[in-house]
C-alpha cells in the first residue's frame, strides 16, 4: 500500500497556517444582518411578556423574532421532541433562548438586546439531579422527571456477591465538562430567491441542522441546504446544539429575506450550549479469591438538564460501558437520565462513558488492593480477549486488542519498576503510578442504528485531479486527510491529487451524524464503494494499454503495473487521459450501511456495537504532601485502532484526548449558583490545560485489524479522553494512600483527605 | 479618527471609530480574517498579533492605540509563495488540528524565537502558555516550535 499507513500532511494544513481557512465568522454576504439571542434570565419560570419597544429605537434595528415567528413546529428534533426552538411561556433553564433581535450590525444587535425587557414570574428551580426522580413539587419532564431508564441484566447478582472473597461499594461523582472548542458556535442563514434556505456554519452534523431548520420553517429537506464551514473544534459540542443556532439565524433570515449572521460570544456559548453530563454512580463490585471479577452492580444517574436532547443515547453508551473491558458473568446495571432546570447536557467525547468508567476503574484498583494483587495482574486476569463474551452477552469474534494494549502500556511505562519510584521523587513529593483500561463501542451501534449509513461521491477529472464528497465532517480530527488517503489508495493516484469538497447536504444523501468515532470507518467504506466505478475504468483501460488481463493490474504510487511482468507499467495519469478520451465513466457514488446489531433494550442484553476499540493508560504523578497539588509527569496511552491510516494523526488524537481527559481529572468543572445560574463562563474561571500544565504524553498504537473497516481501521478518537481520570485517581492512591472518588481531583480534596478532613 | 501604522510591512492609513478594537479593524474593515476571535477577553490568545514584535491580544487593544506602530498578522508572514519557517514547521509536525488557534500560536512562536532562538523545553512551555489549544494537547505544538527553531537556524 502506498497511501495507507503514512503520516501525510494534513489536507488543510497550509490553509490554516496562512490564516486562509473559512470559518463561519469570516463570511460576509451582501446586505447581511446580525442577530443576538434573547435568553431567559431565570432557570425556571413563566415568561409574561417580551417587550422590544425600547430596542426598536436603536438605529439599524430590524426586529424581534420569537416562537410566534416559527412557521412549522417549534421543536429542535433530536431523539424525543421535547425541546422548543424558542421558549413560549415556560422557561426551564438559565440562558434558554426566547427569541432573537436583529440589526444591521452586531453592535446594534447587542445594544438592542440590552434594551429588550423580559417580564417573568420566577418558580423554584429543580437543580439537584438526585432529587429529580419522582419529585412531587417540580415536574420538568413527564410525571417523574426521568428522560430514560436503561438496564443490563446478566447472571445471578445476589448469589455471585455471596460467593465473592472481596466486595467494594462506593459512590462516585463527576462534574460538568465544557467542550471549550476555541471557535464558538456560529451560523449564517442565507435565503435564496427560489425559497431555498442555505445555512453555513460550524457543526458536526449537517443533516441534523437540516432537519431542524426544515421543521421550524416548514420547508421540505430539499429546500434546505446546509454547508459546513471550517469547524474550529467540536468534541461533541457541535453535535445537536448547532441546530439551535441555525434556527436562530434562519427564522429572521426567512422573514427579512436577507442573510443573517449569528456568532456566539464565549460566555453565551458556555452558558447555553451542551456539556458533559454530571454523573452520580453507586458502584458495587466483587471478586473471588482467584482474582476473578464475579459481580458488578451499578446505579448511574446523569443530569440531563431541562430537555432530553441526546441524553437517552448518552445514557445508553454509559450503560453498555459500565463494567469496563472485562469478563463478568453477573451484572446488574440501572441507569437514569433525569431532568433538572439547567442547561441541557449532550454529547462530549466519550458520550456518557467517562463518568461510569471513572467509577469502574477506581473499583478495579480497590478490588486488586483488597485481594493484595497487582492491579495490572488483576486486570489481565479479567480482560476481554477474542472469542470472549462481554458482560452484556455479546460474543467478540475477532480483533480484541485489549490485552496487547494493556501489555504495551505496562512495558512502556516500566510498570514493574514502579516499586522504586520514590527514589527519584522530588523533595516533599511522592510518586504514584495509576493504571486504567477502557474500551469504546465504535459507531452508533444498536442505540442509533437507524442512522448508521453513509454516502460518498468521487469524481476523477480528465487532468487526474480528484474531488470527493462525504456526509460526515472534518472538525480537526483529520477525517478529510485520512479519507483522501483512502481515495488515493483506491485509485492509485498521489495523495496530493485528492481533494475533499466541504460537507454539504446537497451533495450526498443523509449520512447520519459525525459522532461516535464513526467517520473513518463509515465514510471510508462508502468512499471505497464510490471509487469502484472509476477504479474499474482505470483498471480496464490500463489492462488494455499494458496488454494484460484486468485482474493482473496493480495501481500504486501513480503507476499501473502488471502483476506478472513488473517491467510493464504506465502512469495512471496516462490511463485516465485515455479513459477520458474514450468517455469511460470516471465518477461514482458509494453507500455503506453498518452491519446489524441485536440489542434487546427490555432485557438489557445483546450485541451493542459492531466493534470496539481498546485502551490502557498509565499516569505517573507526583503529589505534594504539604499542598495536595498533583504534578502529572507522564501519561502512557495505548489504543487498538485496527489500522492507523495516518499514524501521526492517530498520535494527535491520543495526545489531545489525553489532555482533555487530564482537564477532566484535575481542574474542569462548571459551578451553578442556588438559582441555577452558571458561575464560571470564561477561560479565566473555567480552567482547561495550557501548554505550561501538560505532561509528556506517550501515545502507543496497537493494530488488530477490524475486518469490516477500511484497511482494517476502526474509529477510536473519543477513547483517549476516557481512561485518564481513573488512572490519575489510582495514581493518587498509589502515591499518598488516599482515594478521591469525586472529580475533579483538586489540591483541596487531596489535602483534606491527607488530613482526613470532612467537607 | 485617522491612524497611520505599518501593517504586515506596508504603510497603512485608515479611518477608525474611537471605540473600535484592533481585531475588528483587522477582520471587519481590512478583511484580514486570519486573526481569530475565541473569547474577546484576552484569555485564549487566538487573536494574537505582533505589536512592534511582541505578542498581544488584538481583542484587548483599541485600533487607535496602534497609531505609529508596527503590526504583523498571520497574513504578513508569508514571503511571496514561500511560507515562513514557523508556518512550515507547524505543517511538518502535524501541529494543526482544527486550526482555529493556529494563527495565534504561529505568531506567539515567531515572537518567542525572535527573542530566544534556542529555547529550552520549559521556555517553550512558558512562551506559548498564553495561547489555548483544545485539540492537540500541545505535544505537536512543542515539536513545531523546536522544528521551527531548527529551520530558522538552517536558513541563517
Amino acid at each position: 500500500m502506498s497511501a495507507i499507513g503514512k503520516s501525510v500532511a494534513r489536507a488543510e494544513g497550509e490553509e490554516r497556517v496562512t490564516g486562509k481557512g473559512t470559518f463561519v465568522a469570516d463570511i460576509k454576504l451582501p446586505s447581511m444582518l446580525y442577530a443576538s439571542v434573547i435568553r431567559s434570565p431565570i432557570a425556571h419560570g413563566d415568561i409574561i411578556e417580551v417587550d422590544d419597544s425600547r430596542a426598536s429605537k436603536i438605529k439599524g434595528y430590524k426586529g424581534i423574532f420569537t416562537y410566534r415567528d416559527i412557521l412549522g413546529e417549534n421543536v429542535i428534533p433530536v431523539v424525543f421532541r421535547d425541546q422548543p426552538c424558542f421558549a413560549e411561556k415556560r422557561v426551564n433553564y438559565y440562558g434558554e433562548p426566547i427569541g432573537v433581535v436583529v440589526a444591521d450590525s452586531k453592535s446594534a444587535a447587542d445594544m438592542a438586546l440590552s434594551r429588550v425587557n423580559i417580564d417573568y414570574r420566577e418558580l423554584e428551580p429543580l437543580l439537584d439531579p438526585l432529587k429529580a426522580r419522582g419529585n412531587e413539587r417540580i415536574k420538568i419532564y413527564g410525571e417523574d422527571n426521568i428522560f430514560k431508564h436503561l438496564k443490563v441484566r446478566n447472571g445471578d447478582i445476589e448469589k455471585a456477591f455471596a460467593e465473592c472473597e472481596v466486595v467494594i461499594e462506593d459512590i462516585y461523582t463527576t462534574p460538568y465538562q465544557e467542550h471549550a472548542y476555541i471557535e464558538t458556535q456560529g451560523m449564517v442563514a442565507n435565503p435564496l430567491p427560489d425559497g431555498t434556505m442555505e445555512i453555513y456554519g460550524s457543526m458536526q452534523c449537517p443533516f441534523y441542522v437540516r432537519e431542524a431548520v426544515a421543521a421550524v420553517l416548514d420547508l421540505p429537506f430539499s429546500k434546505v441546504r446546509v454547508v459546513q464551514t471550517s469547524t474550529g473544534g467540536a468534541f461533541g459540542g457541535k453535535e445537536d446544539v448547532p441546530s439551535l443556532v441555525a434556527c436562530q439565524a434562519a427564522i429572521p433570515a426567512y422573514h427579512l429575506k436577507r442573510p443573517v449572521k449569528l456568532i456566539y460570544s464565549r460566555d453565551e456559548d458556555i452558558i447555553s450550549m451542551s456539556k458533559r453530563h454530571p454523573g452520580w454512580i453507586r458502584y458495587k463490585s466483587g471478586a473471588d479469591s482467584n482474582g476473578v471479577l464475579k459481580a458488578v452492580e451499578v446505579e448511574y444517574i446523569i443530569d440531563g438538564g431541562a430537555y432530553s436532547t441526546l441524553s437517552p443515547v448518552v445514557l445508553w453508551r454509559g450503560t453498555v460501558h459500565a463494567v469496563g473491558p472485562y469478563r463478568c458473568e453477573n451484572v446488574k446495571v440501572d441507569t437514569y437520565a433525569v431532568a433538572t432546570n439547567k442547561v441541557p447536557c449532550g454529547a462530549f467525547r466519550g458520550f456518557g462513558s467517562p463518568q461510569v468508567l471513572f467509577a469502574a476503574e477506581s473499583q478495579m484498583d480497590r478490588l486488586a488492593e483488597k485481594l493484595n494483587i497487582d492491579p495490572a495482574e488483576f486486570r489481565l486476569k479479567n480482560i476481554l480477549r477474542t472469542n470472549d463474551t462481554t458482560p452484556f452477552g455479546q460474543k467478540l469474534s475477532w480483533s480484541v486488542g485489549a490485552e496487547e494494549a494493556l501489555m504495551r502500556v505496562l512495558e512502556k511505562s516500566d510498570w514493574k519498576k514502579r516499586k522504586d519510584k520514590n527514589e527519584y521523587a522530588p523533595d516533599g513529593k511522592k510518586i504514584g503510578y495509576g493504571l486504567s483500561s477502557v474500551f469504546y463501542g465504535v459507531g452508533l451501534g444498536a442505540g442509533g442504528k437507524h442512522l448508521a449509513r453513509t454516502g460518498a461521491r468521487v469524481m476523477v477529472e480528465g487532468d487526474g485531479s480528484v474531488s470527493f464528497s462525504v456526509g460526515t465532517t472534518e472538525m480537526g480530527q483529520g477525517m478529510r486527510t485520512v479519507l483522501a488517503q483512502i481515495v488515493a489508495e483506491e485509485l492509485g493516484l498521489p495523495y496530493e491529487n485528492i481533494r475533499m469538497i466541504p460537507t454539504d447536504t446537497s451533495r450526498v444523501p443523509d449520512s447520519g451524524p459525525t459522532v461516535a468515532s464513526r467517520a473513518t470507518t463509515m465514510s471510508g467504506r462508502a468512499l471505497i464503494d464510490a471509487c469502484g466505478k472509476p477504479r474499474n475504468s482505470i483498471l480496464t483501460e490500463a489492462a488494455r494499454m499494458l496488454g494484460v488481463e484486468k485482474h493482473q493490474v496493480i495501481l500504486k504510487d501513480g503507476m499501473a503495473f502488471s502483476r506478472v511482468d513488473k517491467d510493464k507499467q504506465i502512469s495512471v495519469m496516462e490511463v485516465i487521459n485515455s479513459c477520458f478520451a474514450k468517455r469511460m465513466p470516471l465518477s461514482g457514488e458509494g453507500w455503506y450501511v453498518s452491519p446489524e446489531t441485536s440489542w434487546d433494550e427490555r432485557r438489557g442484553f445483546g450485541d451493542a456495537y459492531v466493534t470496539y476499540a481498546w485502551s490502557s493508560n498509565v499516569a505517573v504523578i507526583a503529589v505534594d504532601m504539604d499542598t495536595g497539588e498533583i504534578e502529572v509527569l507522564k501519561i502512557y496511552s495505548s489504543h487498538d485502532v485496527g489500522k492507523a491510516i495516518n499514524p501521526s494523526l492517530v498520535e494527535g488524537q491520543i495526545e489531545g484526548g489525553v489532555i482533555q481527559g487530564l482537564g477532566y481529572a484535575l481542574t474542569e468543572n462548571i459551578i451553578t449558583d442556588k438559582k441555577g445560574r452558571l458561575m464560571n463562563t470564561e477561560f479565566a474561571t473555567y480552567i482547561i490545560p495550557t501548554a505550561a500544565d501538560v505532561p509528556s504524553v506517550k501515545p502507543i498504537i496497537v493494530e488488530h485489524p477490524y475486518p469490516e473497516g477500511p484497511y482494517g481501521a476502526r474509529g477510536f478518537g473519543e477513547q483517549p479522553l476516557m481512561g485518564v481520570a481513573p488512572a490519575v485517581a489510582n495514581a493518587v492512591r498509589d502515591a499518598v494512600g488516599v482515594r478521591i472518588s469525586n472529580l475533579p481531583i483538586t489540591p483541596e480534596k487531596v489535602w483534606k483527605a491527607l488530613r482526613k478532613y470532612e467537607d | 479618527m485617522k491612524i497611520k501604522f505599518i501593517l504586515n510591512g506596508k504603510k497603512t492609513v485608515v479611518d477608525v471609530p474611537g471605540g473600535m478594537r484592533l481585531i475588528d479593524l483587522l477582520r471587519e474593515k481590512l478583511n484580514l480574517t486570519g486573526t481569530r476571535e475565541g473569547c474577546g477577553k484576552g484569555e485564549c490568545g487566538a487573536c494574537t498579533v505582533l505589536l512592534d514584535g511582541k505578542p498581544v491580544n488584538s481583542c484587548l487593544i483599541l485600533a487607535a492605540q496602534v497609531d505609529g506602530r508596527d503590526i504583523l498578522t498571520i497574513e504578513g508572514l508569508q514571503k511571496g509563495d514561500s511560507l515562513d519557517p514557523v508556518q512550515r514547521a507547524y505543517i511538518d509536525t502535524a501541529a494543526v488540528q482544527c486550526g482555529f488557534c493556529t494563527s495565534g500560536f504561529i505568531l506567539a512562536t515567531k515572537s518567542l524565537l525572535n527573542e530566544n532562538p534556542d529555547p529550552l523545553d520549559e521556555e517553550i512551555k512558558r512562551g506559548i502558555a498564553g495561547n489555548l489549544c483544545r485539540c492537540t494537547g500541545y505535544a505537536k505544538i512543542f515539536d513545531a516550535v523546536k522544528t521551527a527553531a531548527e529551520y530558522i537556524k538552517e536558513e541563517n
